[in-house]
């Protein structure tokens, strides 16, 4: 069964005002251990599909489904249980809680979920030892260089062990050696651990990576490349 | 974890948290020893009329506080046989006098006491700053140390008084003074003249009558409610009225809500301008962190729980700078609890014409300090409404584009 399923997907801000087109009818599946890049220029709608993927933002009209479950049938206060035991998130500009070192930061999506407390310290370790930063434990995020900050948010986003993983745009503030860093990371967990990963991205390095590329133009998908 | 998230939170604009902080640890620290002074100068003040002359509780024959003639009195055998037997009632006679001294003439209140009765009651030996205290049998009189001054009356002088007695009987008598004592309050070290009860009886030719019985209260005002009780029961309302200090000396007590409202006004400016400044760090606190909130928002973490922790963000600075104002007032109040500030000069003589001793004596009370952190809890509180309600209308991918 796909994890992802989504029909006619349309996304259209200011519709009283200057209406201004997101998303055009967006028809898009994703099955389990994909490791798919959504590519296109500026204002395509990538980062607004991921929102909507990621039960961040409600279609205008159409459908999504995330694990079978229709978001469109779930409150706000469900959509943040659901985003919390579902989806992980890595965002740009890694936004990890600047007041809380690593491990905390990594533990921080379990503790919401009042997971116990070893458990969660053995997922911490378990993590920061995959994304190399088991000796940084204790590092406040402003410590740390943009690559291992990064790798920080895929370490939280991880820890739930969610059907999958978001990324916006994961690479763009990081330099080459980080971003390809980065990448080994969560390809190797997609290949090893089967975690689905989604990004959005106008990285050629992540680009060249991907085994799924879909472009999107004008809101629309331009073309759905499968390697 | 968001406790400790709430306090590291504090902590990431330091020089503005400490801002905070001391200006609400020195609304405190200004609140509570401003507070304790006021409450402990009129406590002192209500005290010294109670304890040395009033008494808690009085009972007196119904129409008397209205109508305070000889007429009005209580005979021996109206009053209940459990009063009379009840060593913490005391029965006085009391009545007002023309004395004299030489050339000078003034009016007088004349009180007539149980001596041995009178020490558990009002402490009046405790008073006596010459001469020797009374005894039952005693055919001489104390005298106030003020109305000693004016007559120019020492220890062992005469004092000569006259008055109306009993049923327009005329009443008259020579008397040497046995003892001067001092009262705190200066309406009564102006007035009082205080005499054995059988001397007084004798003066004012009543016999076995009373104008009032004061009752003993050994834990003071925390016995009050009781002790009012178990006098309503022991006196019918019919024949009896039972008073309590508040409405024997109404005008003092309410000169003291008086001045108790008016430094309440003072004091909630103070903390009005206070909740401001909070404000100003509440509001910066919450709009600098739109885009962290919208993440944790994406992440999972639930408004509700943001909410709470704002909240105790907060409620965290304003009881850190209460507590530290509380510290630092407490060894201030204590030194004006334990030592008092008498004072002296024009002040005092200020004081004294508007009838209030001049000391001024802090009150030592957990209540007062613990009512200042109530104060801040409860602005805090409401302040930090603004952050939940920010965190409440947040939309996460509005907040993350900020």
């Amino acid at each position: 069964m796909p994890i992802i399923e989504a029909h006619g997907l349309t996304k259209t801000y200011n519709p009283d005002k200057v209406p201004v087109h997101a998303l055009r009818g967006v028809d898009l599946t994703v099955e389990k251990g994909e490791f798919t890049a959504i590519i296109g220029p500026s204002g395509s709608g990538k980062t607004t599909l991921l929102n909507i993927i990621g039960g961040l933002d409600r279609p205008t009209e159409g459908k999504i489904r995330v694990d079978g479950i229709d978001l469109s049938t779930l409150t706000d206060n469900q959509l943040i249980d659901f985003r919390q035991k579902n989806i992980g998130f890595v965002f740009q500009s890694y936004n990890l809680i600047p007041v809380l070192n690593v491990a905390e930061n990594t533990e921080f999506v379990m503790l919401l979920q009042k997971r116990p407390k070893p458990e969660r310290e053995r997922r911490v370790e378990e993590l920061l030892k995959a994304v190399g930063l088991e000796d940084k434990m204790d590092k406040r995020p402003s410590e740390l260089s943009g690559g291992q900050q990064q790798r920080v948010a895929v370490a939280r986003a991880l820890a739930p062990k969610p059907s999958f993983i978001l990324a916006d745009e994961p690479t763009a503030n990081l330099d080459s050696k980080s971003a390809f860093n980065l990448l080994d990371i969560m390809e190797q967990l997609n290949r090893e651990e089967g975690i689905t990963f989604i990004f959005s991205t106008h990285d050629s390095r992540v680009i060249e990576r991907a085994r799924r590329v879909l472009s999107l133009v004008d809101g629309e998908i331009a073309k759905d490349e499968r390697r | 974890m968001f406790v400790k998230l709430a306090w590291r939170n504090l902590w990431r604009n330091k020089r503005r948290t400490i801002i905070s902080i001391s200006s609400v640890a020195f609304a405190v620290l200004f609140s509570a020893v401003i507070s304790s002074f006021q409450k402990g100068t009129w406590d002192h003040m209500i005290d010294n009329v109670v304890r040395y002359y009033l008494g808690f509780i009085q009972v007196h024959h119904k129409g008397f506080w209205d109508d305070k003639t000889l007429e009005n009195t209580m005979a021996l055998e109206d009053i209940p046989a459990a009063a009379m037997n009840d060593p913490e009632i005391v029965p006085r006679i009391e009545s007002f006098a023309l004395a004299s001294a030489g050339d000078i003439t003034k009016g007088v209140l004349v009180i007539g006491v149980d001596p041995g009765k009178e020490r558990t009651i009002s402490s009046l030996h405790e008073r006596v700053v010459e001469g020797v205290y009374l005894k039952a049998d005693d055919q001489g009189v104390m005298v106030a140390e003020g109305l000693a001054g004016h007559l120019k009356l020492k220890l062992g002088d005469t004092l000569v008084m006259i008055s109306q007695g009993y049923q327009g009987q005329n009443a008259a008598g020579a008397y040497p003074i046995q003892a001067i004592v001092r009262f705190g309050a200066p309406d009564l070290n102006k007035q009082l003249v205080v005499m054995p009860l059988s001397l007084a009886q004798y003066f004012y030719g009543t016999g076995e009558r009373y104008t009032s019985l004061v009752v003993n209260l050994p834990n003071g005002r925390d016995d009050l409610d009781d002790a009012l009780e178990r006098m309503h029961r022991i006196f019918p309302p019919d024949r009896f009225e039972v008073m309590d200090y508040r409405e024997l000396m109404p005008e003092l007590i309410e000169a003291q809500k008086l001045d108790t409202a008016g430094a309440k006004l003072i004091l909630w400016v103070l903390y009005a301008l206070i909740g401001a400044g909070l404000f100003g760090t509440i509001l910066m606190m919450t709009r600098e962190r739109t885009y962290e909130f919208g993440v944790m928002l994406a992440i999972g973490t639930h408004r509700s729980t943001m909410g709470a922790m704002l909240w105790f963000e907060s409620v965290l600075i304003g009881l850190v700078g209460a507590g530290i104002g509380i510290l630092l007032s407490w060894p201030i109040v204590w030194k004006l609890y334990s030592s008092p500030i008498q004072l002296s000069g024009k002040l005092a003589e200020a004081y004294e014409q508007y009838g209030i001793e001049p000391v001024m004596k802090a009150a030592y009370e957990f209540g007062i300090f613990l009512a200042q952190a109530e104060v801040i809890f409860i602005i805090s509180s409401i302040l930090s409404f603004y952050s939940v309600w920010y965190v409440m209308k947040l939309v996460p991918v509005k907040a993350m584009r900020e």
